[in-house]
């Protein structure tokens, strides 16, 4: 009987580590390969964000990214995140144009950017988004990164996911096939090209190599917290982990004399 | 009848407010030398741990409704923002996020150990059956405050479910509308959900009030299921019980702390990071995790209507558990048989959840349909009839003789039987 017990509950075990990752519903069609994972730097529980890289992705995402796609949840002042100086923030917000509320006349003002405006939005709205776009709405980037099963690998993937249809697949027009997005067809065009950005710091601008910085810098821009959140919650367990102990000694200590 | 206490506390403040209002007297008597069975185990943690549990979620959320902004055009960026901008937003909402889960962890487990150790049977079913709506009401806040961050399938869950009601003839449709505050949902469906997510975890406190005063008469079931029968076999809930809630309560918070600061997103919906969208339907609509057993029972039915009354009955049947398991023995170390069958039900749960987070199709179909029949089956036949056939183990004779070792064996197993079966 009791071994029948114990098979049983290893069933159940057996059952919910087996569920594990059918839980995860399978959104891609069958034919769509696992973005190959990658060793990230904020991978782990100790990971932080490459802070040069995350300075690169922003150069890409500037210089490329951003000519369609808006970062609608992020401020100037937030790129004090992935490391630039308060004069290094100011001089890169002042390159944009952005709204600036009403003049005396009552009529829309732009200026250039400071540190408080928030990113600027490539179009003025969903309607200019997908006019200039072939009838596709490119998403906002802010939480890409979150909002993708896969997270920074299928994105990384994606990016480098671009080739040419295999023969006898029927491409619809204006439509760009990747390896990596459901279905195969993606109506972004392949954003990166070799040596498409000049980096100060000397690193090679593959393709591969642009990928994996913007896809630092979207991560982080996705999870600005997420160092401070390492960081705290490593102290916070430690601590607690102290506290079981203690509370536990306590525990038999109070509980020796009835035992 | 009116007059003062008669307090026997020294501090004169304590005994000046005692003698008018005895709040003291009444914390020292049902939490100080409250008498608690001797012989616990660990997971009669997961009362407290529920208690501590709410507490938290409801801390958490009195400062997030301080930034939110149930507008559904604000919706989204204003969680963004407590995420961002607010002076640990982001640990504020991660608890509050992730605490949801660690409530259904805990009360699940709370509600499995009721069930292991019969903890529902005489004179305890009116407990057992406050913690049944204890747990519906629990889901109804857990539903209505995941629609708040108003993403894709906040939007999209709170369509599928609510549409749920319309499968009632004639009321439902109307009951539909109700919720929705209109024809979709929209606006006033957010903001009346905000309200009622406020509301709720406060009738969740008046009715936990009445689940523990209930317990406080009939005092606690213990791993061997039998009464206490003298003071022998109680200790006084301080220090004993005191401190070892507070060993749970520490390894509880680990678990919760790893969740939050390292895999905070892990139990979430990568949908749920894009701003819902009325014009666009997500490849799968999926429940958070805690839902997808009732999910799964849902669709396991081809029929609408029944498929949405098996999964309101497959919660409702626990309130007439105390009446379905006619076995007078609690705890199922005396009950050969149901020990090992409360642990098939536990494996048919935890298949509806696998089953529900699948698309149902091909084996999902059939086996979502198998867990669920046993489901009702263990409920509705095996136990009525169980209670009859199974010929339970000696019990022993005291919780202080079990425990102790000291004096008499347990009953002669004839003696046992016949307390048993009258």
């Amino acid at each position: 009987m009791r071994a029948l017990r114990t098979l049983l509950a290893a069933g159940t075990m057996a059952a919910a580590l087996l569920a594990a990752p059918a839980l995860t519903p399978a959104t891609a069609e069958e034919n769509v390969p696992t973005p190959p994972p990658q060793n990230w730097s904020f991978n782990g529980i100790f990971g932080s964000y490459d802070l040069a890289a995350a300075q690169r992705g922003l150069q890409v995402y500037a210089e490329v990214c951003s000519n369609c796609h808006s970062l609608n949840l992020l401020h100037y002042r937030d790129l004090a995140g992935i490391g630039l100086t308060p004069a290094q923030v100011k001089a890169f917000a002042s390159q944009f144009t952005v709204p600036q509320g009403l003049d005396d006349q009552g009529n829309p003002k732009d200026g250039p950017a400071t540190p408080a405006d928030k990113f600027r939005s490539p179009f003025p709205n969903e309607k200019a988004a997908r006019a200039a776009n072939n009838g596709a709405l490119p998403p906002d980037l802010s939480l890409i990164v979150n909002a993708r099963e896969g997270h920074a690998d299928y994105i990384d993937a994606i990016l480098n996911g671009y080739a040419d249809p295999p023969a006898g697949f029927k491409m619809q027009d204006g439509m760009n096939y990747n390896k990596y997005f459901p279905g195969h067809q993606i109506a972004m065009p392949q954003p990166l090209h070799d040596g498409q950005v000049t980096y100060t710091d000397g690193t090679p601008t593959n393709i591969s190599q642009m990928a994996h910085d913007v896809v630092t810098f979207l991560e982080w821009a996705a999870n600005p917290e997420m160092v401070e959140r390492k960081q705290m919650g490593i102290r916070v367990v430690l601590f607690l982990v102290f506290m079981t102990g203690l509370t536990y000694a306590v525990k038999r200590k109070i509980w020796s004399n009835v035992h | 009848m009116a007059g003062l206490t008669k307090s026997d506390f020294k501090n004169p403040v304590v005994n000046w407010i005692d003698t008018r209002l005895p709040i003291f007297t009444m914390l020292q008597k049902e939490y100080g030398v409250f008498p608690t069975p001797r012989n616990f185990n660990y997971l009669w943690n997961f009362g407290a741990l529920a208690m501590v549990n709410l507490v938290i979620m409801i801390a958490t959320g009195i400062f997030l409704a301080m930034n939110y902004q149930p507008n559904t055009l604000l919706a989204f960026d204003s969680v963004q923002r407590i995420m961002r901008d607010v002076n640990f937003g982001w640990l504020i909402r991660y608890v509050h996020q992730n605490g949801a889960s660690m409530f259904f962890i805990v009360t699940y487990i709370h509600i499995f150990r009721g069930m292991y150790y019969g903890s529902y049977k005489a004179p305890r079913e009116l407990l057992w059956m406050l913690g049944v709506v204890i747990l519906l009401l629990m889901m109804a806040t857990a539903f209505m405050g995941y629609v708040l961050p108003w993403g894709q399938m906040s939007y999209w869950g709170a369509t599928v479910i609510t549409n749920l009601f319309s499968a009632f003839p004639w009321i439902g449709p109307k009951i539909v509308t109700l919720l929705w505050g209109g024809f979709a949902v929209d606006q006033p469906t957010l903001n009346r959900f905000f309200s009622l997510h406020y509301l709720l975890p406060f009738v969740l406190v008046g009715v936990i009030f009445l689940h523990i005063a209930a317990l406080h008469i009939t005092g606690s079931n213990n791993p061997l299921g039998i009464d206490v029968k003298t003071p022998q076999d109680t200790l006084p809930f301080h220090p004993y019980y005191t401190i070892k809630d507070s060993v749970g309560i520490c390894v509880y918070l680990i678990v919760f702390a790893i969740f939050v600061f390292f895999y905070p997103n892990m139990l979430g919906d990568p949908n749920n990071f894009i701003p819902a969208n009325p014009l666009q339907t997500p490849a799968d609509i999926v429940p958070e995790w805690y839902f997808l057993p009732y999910y799964a029972i849902l669709r396991s039915v081809p029929n609408k209507l029944l498929g949405v009354c098996l999964m309101f009955a497959s919660i409702l049947v626990l309130l007439v558990l105390p009446w379905l398991d006619t076995s007078r023995v609690r705890s199922a170390r005396f009950r050969p048989i149901y020990r090992q069958l409360i642990w098939l039900w536990v494996l048919a749960v935890v298949l509806l959840g696998v089953c529900g987070a699948n698309k149902p199709e091909g084996i999902w179909v059939v086996l979502s349909r198998v867990a669920t029949l046993y489901y009702f089956l263990h409920f509705l036949v095996i136990l009525p009839l169980l209670g009859k056939i199974e010929r339970p183990l000696p019990l022993p004779e005291s919780i202080s003789r079990a425990v102790t070792g000291k004096g008499g064996g347990p009953l002669p197993t004839g003696a046992a039987a016949t307390m048993e079966k009258p």
